[in-house]
């Protein structure tokens, strides 16, 4: 599904360069849920937005699903994202004038499908996440955790091959957050790929697999016991 | 490629981002608003006032010449200068059949005559006419008709006499149709009484019989006063005077070179004068119209640019979810173009309103100086394509703008 080698990155900073990532391997199957942790300044979040192709690296391959990711241009970059990949953010990133309904049916929209499929496939992936009688409410009238069901419907309904979620419980009380990950958990089930960065010991091991980096390289690749979010709940 | 502008969608994001903050859209399309009204309205006054013109002098064929003799300044051929010079219509006929451009010629004659009906009497100028007057300076006829073709024919003595003398040698309410009048001692009857116009170009016409008729009556033979040279809608009524001209030269035996052997009036000219001004308001109206226009787009450019920083977020996060760069860049422009020419349509209508008003109060009856005060529909066309133009390049920064930060960045910001 996802694979990386030797990857680096740097920001440079003034005349000096900060070299965040230095020479990551990973590789990823289907169907696996990694978490990626690491204190803050470790390059978890660099490592998420390369793969999310929201960043470029400078050194090392990355094939995504058998396509190398490689001098992408912004459109080809906006359509991969689109066609590959579901975000999850931390604070949510609904856009807060458009209701659930709509936002859920964003990337459709850029898809390029027709109006009525987009809804009726956006209404599906709101009645999975279980907010179908709120799809005609604002962000702003939802809680901390429907907001983010809301989010992950929108991450689904593309039908990415990966799921990419950045803290995805960062926002969130102890109760919402394993509502959250137990919802995670079942698309896991279901198949799904996902790369979860956090830095919660607990939610990292909900995961089946956990990544640790410190300083731009990886110190810790190892599966784990996964635990259920189903028995707080 | 302009598929989208049919989505319902693509109006739904334009619709959503300006109800986002309804006041301060409604502030950014103030200033297209005005520029439009201004436009409008200017425009429409400045068409009132041609308008106008074109009613006072609509009953005149504006584009002609009066050339008259007088006497030469200079001997030529063995003629010693000073020599008077006399029109006649074998001139006036030569210049008809020889000049480009020349739609009528109407040789005319006119003499100051005493006046007599009953006890009453008047020095007035009785003129020796041609139907063709009536073509070139129609006369509002009160009652009865103007000099006819038979007239000249059979040399009647019939008179066409103006309101004023009417009022003048006529008892009030009396009967002017087949009364007699005196003129310079002859019995004339009364066929037809016309208004005074408005606006008289030309020497004051007060009475006019039939040409033939002023001939015998006043022995003049073939000579005539002066003659009115009228050109073709689109002729160059300069070039008209100075071919008549020529060709009189060359008929009465004057030097090339003799001024002062001809006299004349250019009405064309002088009317060209005042339509140069009508024009230069339109131009100076389009200019400020459209200036202002440019301004108020900028504005709306500037506040465009505004609301792209306030929605570096969700730009990003449009991108992320897979917006390409064009998509975001297109979307910004139609907002910007649907602002212009919704602010655009505000103005045509506000504009047409102060039509309405200056028309009914400056526009009503006769005398009214702004007449039917308006703009055209393809200046309306014009003016919202400009927009349409204006909204799209003044979008195209903003546009810029917002795919010019990176997504990732644009998703840090907070």
């Amino acid at each position: 599904m996802l694979n990386i080698k030797k990857l680096h990155k740097s920001y440079p900073i003034g005349d000096t360069s900060l070299h965040v990532l230095k020479g990551i391997d990973l590789s990823v199957e289907d169907g696996e849920m990694v978490a990626i942790m690491g204190s803050s300044g470790s390059g978890k979040s660099t490592l998420l937005n390369i793969i999310g192709m929201l960043d470029e690296a400078d050194e090392g391959e990355y094939i995504l699903d058998g396509v190398p990711i490689k001098n992408l241009t912004e459109k080809k970059a906006a359509i991969y994202r689109n066609k590959f990949l579901g975000f999850i953010f931390q604070s949510f990133n609904l856009i807060n004038y458009k209701n659930a309904l709509d936002n859920v049916a964003l990337p459709l929209y850029y898809q390029g499908m027709k109006r009525q499929d987009r809804i009726e496939k956006a209404l599906f992936h709101l009645e999975k996440v279980g907010l179908k009688p709120w799809a005609h409410h604002l962000p702003n009238e939802l809680s901390g955790g429907q907001k983010q069901r809301v989010a992950i419907a929108r991450a689904l309904a593309a039908n990415p091959k990966l799921l990419l979620a950045d803290e995805p419980t960062g926002a969130l009380d102890t109760k919402t957050s394993y509502e959250i990950m137990d919802f995670i958990q079942s698309l896991n089930d279901e198949g799904k790929t996902i790369l979860i960065v956090t830095h919660e010991e607990d939610i990292a091991h909900m995961c089946k697999r956990l990544v640790r980096l410190k300083d731009g390289v990886m110190v810790e690749d190892v599966k784990v016991e996964q635990v259920r979010a189903s028995q707080y709940v | 490629m302009f598929k989208f502008l049919f989505e319902r969608d693509t109006w739904q994001e334009v619709w959503d981002s300006l109800s986002k903050n309804k006041l301060r859209s409604m502030l950014t399309m103030v200033g297209v608003w005005w520029g439009i009204l201004l436009l409008i309205g200017l425009l429409g006054s400045a068409k009132g006032l041609e308008n106008s013109f074109n009613r006072l002098f609509g009953s005149f064929a504006t584009n002609s010449v009066f050339v008259w003799g007088q006497s030469t300044s200079k001997p030529f051929k063995g003629f010693q200068e000073g020599k008077q010079v006399k029109l006649t219509l074998t001139d006036a006929k030569l210049i008809e059949e020889n000049v480009e451009g020349i739609e009528f010629v109407v040789p005319r004659n006119q003499n100051q005559s005493l006046v007599v009906r009953g006890f009453l009497s008047g020095n007035y100028s009785v003129n020796g006419d041609f139907p063709l007057l009536d073509k070139v300076q129609k006369k509002k006829m009160i009652v009865g008709r103007f000099i006819n073709q038979s007239d000249i024919n059979d040399k009647r003595k019939v008179a066409v006499i103006s309101e004023d003398i009417y009022k003048q040698l006529f008892e009030k309410d009396a009967e002017v149709i087949g009364e007699l009048i005196k003129i310079n001692g002859i019995n004339f009857t009364v066929v037809g009484m016309f208004e005074n116009g408005n606006v008289n170009m030309g020497p004051t016409s007060d009475i006019h019989i039939p040409f033939t008729t002023f001939q015998q009556i006043y022995n003049q033979g073939d000579q005539i006063g002066w003659m009115m040279l009228t050109g073709k809608p689109d002729a160059d009524i300069s070039q008209i005077e100075e071919d008549a001209k020529l060709i009189l030269r060359n008929l009465n035996h004057i030097h090339p070179e003799d001024k002062r052997a001809f006299g004349s009036f250019n009405l064309g000219k002088e009317f060209a004068k005042i339509t140069g001004f009508l024009v230069g308001m339109q131009f100076l109206t389009w200019f400020v119209g459209i200036a202002t226009l440019i301004a108020g787009v900028f504005a709306i450019g500037n506040i465009l640019l505004i609301t792209v920083k306030e929605r570096t977020k969700e730009i990003g996060v449009r991108r992320a979810l897979g917006a390409t760069p064009f998509e975001i860049k297109r979307q910004i422009v139609v907002e910007a173009v649907s602002i212009t020419l919704l602010a655009g349509f505000f103005g045509i209508i506000s504009g047409g309103w102060i039509l309405i008003g200056i028309d009914s109060a400056f526009g009503q009856g006769d005398e009214a100086v702004i007449v039917n005060a308006s703009v055209s529909i393809s200046v309306i066309f014009i003016s919202l394509i400009i927009l349409v133009i204006l909204g799209t390049l003044i979008g195209l920064i903003p546009a810029f703008k917002a795919t010019s930060i990176k997504p990732i960045d644009a998703l840090r910001e907070e």
